[in-house]
């Protein structure tokens, strides 16, 4: 858990790609410890297992509610994998890096 | 369950309440749902509580101006409004308008994994964000219970749920959260502990194959309300609720009479007819022409140009024509001009609670001064009799506070004590007409009594009641040695007091006449023996007249005897002339 940096500050942010396979979208409500803790889980474990093919859009809701419909989001914070098909959703801080793995279909390289 | 007078309130100011709009609802909860707190709507699985919930928001958003947020966990937006669309809810419409807000929340477990710490707040910023954008005053979430279903995490779930109803709270709306009954508890979920305000019950229950949808408001902190299970109607026009036990005793007694429409029976009723407004009951066994005595009533009601509402339970409109058409009454004159109405359903349709309550609805609409119910025992069928009791109270109380004229026949089984309805509902009716059959010399007649007539001077006298073309007719009946006389009977026993009259007629003009005839008789024997006397007088006379002519002869000879003898002894000869006539005797 390295809950140091602070991304969430501009609300949006992509990481730079070569081969985005894997879009991943992190619902945040404000700058709670939860969402940062799940924002920095989150860089974390794609660094280690999706290096180069993925990209992260964080949406906050307090600044865009109406986003909150289409991704029927209840559950804060909410990973949303876009890409590929199919959705899948990965609610809270992502702490277990296993489930998350699980959850987002990727399997842990060696 | 009234206020409790504790600490709660400093009743400065009384709890405010948001109307729901729902016919009958309103005066349950006496104005309404408690505004700006959430209110809880319990109840098995399509027993309404989706539709109550809408109806909130619609009538809500179009007859109080308080725009309102629909989220729903089970049903998409697009299907709740086709769902609605049958009810007259133009949902598209009201949403264009900005009058309400749907915003579907789907929940799929198999797509969430979770990991971690993590709350609702996204939903509650749905939900905020959708009140904020039309201002919405209601919300309603239906059925809330799917998180349960969608999240593993019970303790954050509780614990968001307890924030979710302060956040309603905070926000000022009067919401409506749904919630599927629970096998002991009212939800499935308990959610009752979080929605402390008020608790609304939905039931839809089947007693002997008749659903019945109930409801009961089981708590209402603040505020008085009805207590019982009301039922309720879900029909084209929405939700309607009857509160009909809330009628009290109070209605107004009019003295104004009208006619039974058989002039002999107004005669037996005081010479007038029945009270308006008072409640009338006919019992009798099968066939005793209870359904005639009721068209005697609508078509002279009719005639006064007053409105009649015709609930039939055994019977078809036109058969009911066709019928009392054998008894030269024509109904269906009344029902083209628009006076008569008939409601014919099947008693077995719903159950008694419905019955009243599409009754209800009937007469509101129609407005009669009369209303027949024929049969009411028909509806007794299904139910106890204390079922029965307090739904034909209800109605009658409510016919009675509208002073409507109730008519009601019941149909007691043979074999049954007559005063079999007593236990029932006797009580509550105004007027009893008791019809019987009467058996004997081989034939069934029938007989009517009232049992009893409140208010009014009434016939204690048993009438034949006969049925004729010319409609119904009570004659008196004769009380012979074997008991009532009715029918043929009474035909026979007329014809045979007119033989006996006739012949009590004869027998004195005969003796008239002997007297007569004896008088001419003693008259005669008396004419003859005068007659005979007559005779007799004449002779003696005759005789008399010749003795005298013959003594003055002898007299006169004597004396020119004497006279030549120059004898002075005229006594002598006097006497001489005497003794000579008896003599000759």
């Amino acid at each position: 858990m390295t809950g140091g940096t602070k991304p969430m500050g501009s609300g949006k942010s992509k990481t730079e790609t070569v081969e985005v396979r894997y879009q991943l979208r992190l619902y945040v409500a404000g700058t709670t410890a939860k969402s940062v803790a799940a924002f920095a889980n989150l860089k974390r474990i794609c660094e280690e297992h999706l290096e180069g093919q993925y990209s992260i859009e964080v949406i906050d809701l307090l600044v865009n509610p109406q986003l909150a419909q289409g991704d029927q989001i209840l559950a804060i914070p909410t990973l949303v994998r876009k890409l590929p098909e199919p959705i899948k959703k990965i609610i809270g801080d992502l702490s277990n890096t296993e489930r998350v793995l699980v959850g987002l279909d990727i399997k842990p390289l060696g | 369950m009234a206020k409790p007078p504790k600490k709660e309130k400093p009743a400065i100011e009384l709890l405010r309440k948001s109307p729901t709009g729902i016919k009958g609802l309103d005066e349950i909860t006496g104005g309404g749902l408690p505004k700006g707190r959430p209110t809880l709507v319990c109840g098995g699985t399509g027993c309404g509580k989706t539709l109550l919930a809408m109806e909130f928001l619609v009538r809500g958003a179009t007859e109080h101006d308080e725009p309102g947020v629909y989220m729903s966990f089970e049903e998409k937006s697009e299907e709740l409004t086709k769902n609605f669309a049958s009810l007259g809810f133009d949902l598209n419409d009201l949403a264009a308008r900005k009058r309400l807000a749907l915003d579907y929340v789907h929940i799929e477990r198999s797509e969430i994994e979770e990991t971690g710490e993590y709350d609702l707040e996204g939903l509650f910023i749905r939900l905020g964000y959708a009140i904020d954008s039309i201002g919405a005053k209601r919300v309603v979430l239906d059925t809330i219970e799917c998180l349960f279903s969608g999240f593993t995490n019970e303790v954050i779930l509780r614990a968001e749920l307890k924030r979710l109803f302060t956040f309603l709270k905070d926000k000022g709306v009067t919401a409506v959260i749904t919630g599927e009954q629970g096998e002991r508890t009212l939800t499935r979920f308990g959610l009752e502990e979080y929605v402390a305000d008020c608790v609304i019950f939905l039931s839809h229950k089947v007693d002997q194959q008749i659903a019945t949808r109930r409801l009961r408001i089981v708590k209402y902190r603040g505020s008085a309300h009805g207590t019982n299970e009301y039922p309720f109607l879900i029909d084209e026009k929405g939700f309607a609720v009857m509160p009909i036990s809330s009628i009290g005793l109070d209605h107004a007694a009019s003295s104004e009479r009208v006619s039974s429409g058989i002039p002999r029976l107004d005669t037996m009723l005081g010479q007038k007819g029945y009270y308006r407004g008072s409640s009338i009951l006919v019992t009798g066994t099968a066939g005793t022409g209870k359904s005639s005595m009721a068209a005697h009533f609508v078509d002279a009601a009719c005639r006064r140009g007053e409105r009649c509402l015709y609930f039939a339970f055994e019977e078809s409109r036109n058969q009911i024509i066709r019928n009392m058409r054998s008894i030269g009454i024509d109904l269906e004159q009344w029902a083209n001009k628009g006076l008569l109405e008939f409601r014919n359903s099947r008693p077995t349709l719903y159950g008694l609670e419905m019955h009243l309550v599409t009754m209800h609805k009937a007469i509101e609409a129609f407005q009669p001064a009369i209303v027949v119910v024929d049969p009411i025992s028909n509806l007794v069928a299904a139910a106890s009799d204390m079922e029965v009791k307090s739904m034909l109270s209800r109605l009658i109380d409510f016919l009675k506070t509208k002073q409507i004229t109730a008519f009601c026949t019941d149909l007691t089984s043979v074999g049954c004590s007559l005063e079999r309805t007593d236990v029932g509902i006797s009580s509550l009716m105004d007027t009893w007409l008791l019809l019987q059959v009467i058996e004997g010399n081989g034939e069934r007649n029938r007989g009517l009594y009232i049992l009893k007539s409140r208010g009014m001077e009434h016939s204690n006298q048993v009438r034949e009641y006969r049925l004729t073309g010319s409609g119904a007719q009570l004659d008196d009946v004769y009380i012979g040695p074997g008991g009532v006389l009715t029918g043929s009977g009474r035909v026979a026993q007329e014809a045979r007091e007119r033989a006996e009259t006739l012949e009590r007629n004869q027998d004195i003009e005969r003796k008239q006449r002997d007297i007569e005839r004896k008088k001419a008789v003693i008259e005669a024997q008396i004419a003859a023996l005068r007659t005979e006397f007559e005779v007799e007088r004449d002779e003696l006379e005759r005789a008399i007249a010749r003795e005298r002519l013959h003594q003055e002869t002898i007299s006169e000879e004597t004396q020119a005897l004497a006279r030549s003898r120059k004898s002075d002894g005229f006594v002598l000869n006097k006497e001489n002339a005497k003794s000579g006539k008896r003599g000759r005797k």
